[in-house]
């Protein structure tokens, strides 16, 4: 499993960070500072929480 | 709503035009003291409809209410410009703004390419990491204020509590003067309650803000401090300092969109929580519920309704928007479109997951999201913890604001049950 985060489209509203800290960094600005990730085993369910709550649709989990 | 014309533009300031609303799909007014108390139901019936109201009002505005336009137009900023995100009378959108342009509150009233350069200096400020840094001070500031409410039983608490929260934080943020709270407190107050203000009114206020804030900035030019003022001194912009100007236009910004936004957000959750027990006890059982809690008062309570000016023509469901029009950008309305949301108008601790717009969508996210989530999450944290029980309070009046910033005036609250103060 697999976290792409669309930089284009992230705007820095930082819910993913919120919701999954340790998954989802941030960087100096506030903005997701991921662009690929590979998801730890375990940690599904947190990438995915993540995705959700990203108000403009930047994060895409992949199998 | 099907719409047929006119295709003249109306004057803009006719008062014939403002009597009180006959019909929310053709003469709506977001002004109307009817709208605010009434967003939900008015919002509701337009989706039955055409989702798009509009009115010859302010020389021509639409009010789109789902989900799907407020996302398609907050991120289409090349036909719609920020050039006008408040429908006023008597103004009619000012000129896209350029850096260092003398009108308007840049990053807000920017369009991009120009609009990165506006904000960016400003983002690493109102970071996750960097806001944490403020949680003690705005506890403090809470803990002061419920001191002073004391053991009084029945008390307004936007009066006594909500208003004065984000206050103190700006003082803190920019470096002014504890005391100053108060002023700026009395200076938002009076374009919260009044909307539709006389122009030469509100200019005369602006007037004062100005002259005030460039009096802070003199103070801190001579006496440099550890915050934002200082630090917006230091910027620089292609080489060169920032001017006078945009120094103060930035935080005229922060007065003008962190202020009653976030009292109005704090003050509506207390509604909630008056109007609720059953919530109000399983946050006291259950603090973990904050974070969820803040994002439900969030999504329901969304109190910032934007707007943009078209710059070319474009439709919108069949309904022909000319360029110039204003186009309202009611996020509050995405957030409880029953097409994305399950149970929209309840309140849910368990939501399964809570992506909604309180904070806008696009480049011109809000600024100060992660700072306005800490204010009230302490601010209302502390309060439940001093107030486990309290209900509104039925025998004073309830009243909304009027306009594009919708929160309670007033918050009348009866304590059933409080908890000593911390030694
Ligand atoms: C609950 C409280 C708040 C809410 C609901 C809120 C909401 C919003 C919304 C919806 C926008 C988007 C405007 C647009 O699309 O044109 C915005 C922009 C902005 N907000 Fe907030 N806001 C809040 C608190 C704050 C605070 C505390 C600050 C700063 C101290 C702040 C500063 C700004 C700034 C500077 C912008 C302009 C950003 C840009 O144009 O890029 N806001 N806010
Ligand atoms: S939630 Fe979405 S927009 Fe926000 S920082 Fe994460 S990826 Fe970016």
């Amino acid at each position: 499993m697999k976290i792409l985060v669309d930089k284009d489209k992230c705007t820095g509203h930082a819910r993913c960070n919120a919701v999954a800290p340790d998954l989802y960094e941030l960087d100096d600005n506030g903005y997701c500072s991921l662009t690929e990730l590979q998801v730890p085993v375990g940690s599904e369910s947190d990438a995915q929480a993540g995705a959700d709550e990203c108000p403009e649709g930047a994060i895409t989990i992949t199998s | 709503m099907s719409y047929d014309g006119p295709a003249t533009s109306p004057i803009a300031d006719d008062d014939s035009l403002y009597g009180p609303v006959s019909n929310w799909e053709s003469d709506f007014d977001h002004a109307d003291p009817q709208y605010n108390p009434n967003t939900w139901q008015i919002w509701s019936d337009l989706r039955e409809g055409c989702p798009v109201a509009h009115s010859d009002r302010y020389g021509g505005v639409w009010l789109p209410v789902t989900h799907a336009d407020v996302q398609r137009i907050a991120h289409d900023t090349e036909t719609f410009s920020n050039r006008g995100p408040l429908v006023m009378r008597g103004i009619d959108g000012q000129d896209p703004v350029e850096i260092g342009d003398s009108l308007n509150l840049t990053p807000l009233t920017s369009d991009p390419p120009n609009h990165r350069e506006a904000k960016a200096p400003m983002l690493p400020y109102f970071s996750p990491k960097r806001v944490a840094a403020m949680e003690d001070e705005i506890r403090e500031a809470c803990i002061t204020l419920l001191d002073e409410i004391g053991t009084t039983t029945a008390f307004d608490a936007a009066e006594r509590y909500a208003q004065h929260i984000p206050t103190i934080v700006t003082c803190k943020l920019l470096g002014f003067p504890i005391e100053d709270a108060e002023q700026l407190r009395q200076w938002t107050k009076a374009g919260f309650e009044n909307i539709n203000e006389p122009p030469e009114q509100r200019m005369a206020r602006m007037m004062e803000e100005f002259g005030y804030l460039a009096a802070r900035v003199a103070d801190h030019r001579a006496n440099p401090q550890d915050d934002l003022t200082t630090f917006l001194i230091n910027c620089e912009y292609r080489g060169e300092p920032f001017s006078d100007e945009r120094i103060l236009h930035n935080m005229a910004l922060l007065m003008v969109a962190g202020i009653d936004t976030t009292w109005s957000s704090i003050g509506s959750s207390l509604w909630h929580l008056g109007n609720h027990p059953e919530h109000l006890a399983r946050l006291v059982a259950e603090p973990e519920l904050w974070p969820n809690a803040i994002e439900e008062f969030l999504r329901l309570y969304a109190p910032v309704t934007m707007a943009r000016k078209v710059e070319t023509d474009t439709e919108l469901h069949g309904c022909p928007v000319k360029a110039n029009d204003w186009m309202l950008l009611p996020f509050p309305a995405a957030n409880v479109d029953p097409t994305v949301w399950d149970r929209p108008e309840e309140f849910l601790f368990d939501r399964p997951k809570n992506p909604h717009f309180a904070f806008g969508l696009g480049v011109h996210r809000c600024l100060g999201s992660n700072l306005a989530r800490l204010e009230m999450r302490v601010a209302l944290s502390e309060f439940v913890k001093r107030f486990p029980t309290f209900v509104t309070d039925e025998t004073q009046p309830m009243e909304w604001s009027v306009g594009q910033i919708r929160g309670p005036k007033v918050v009348h609250l009866r304590i059933l049950e409080a908890a000593a103060p911390a030694a």
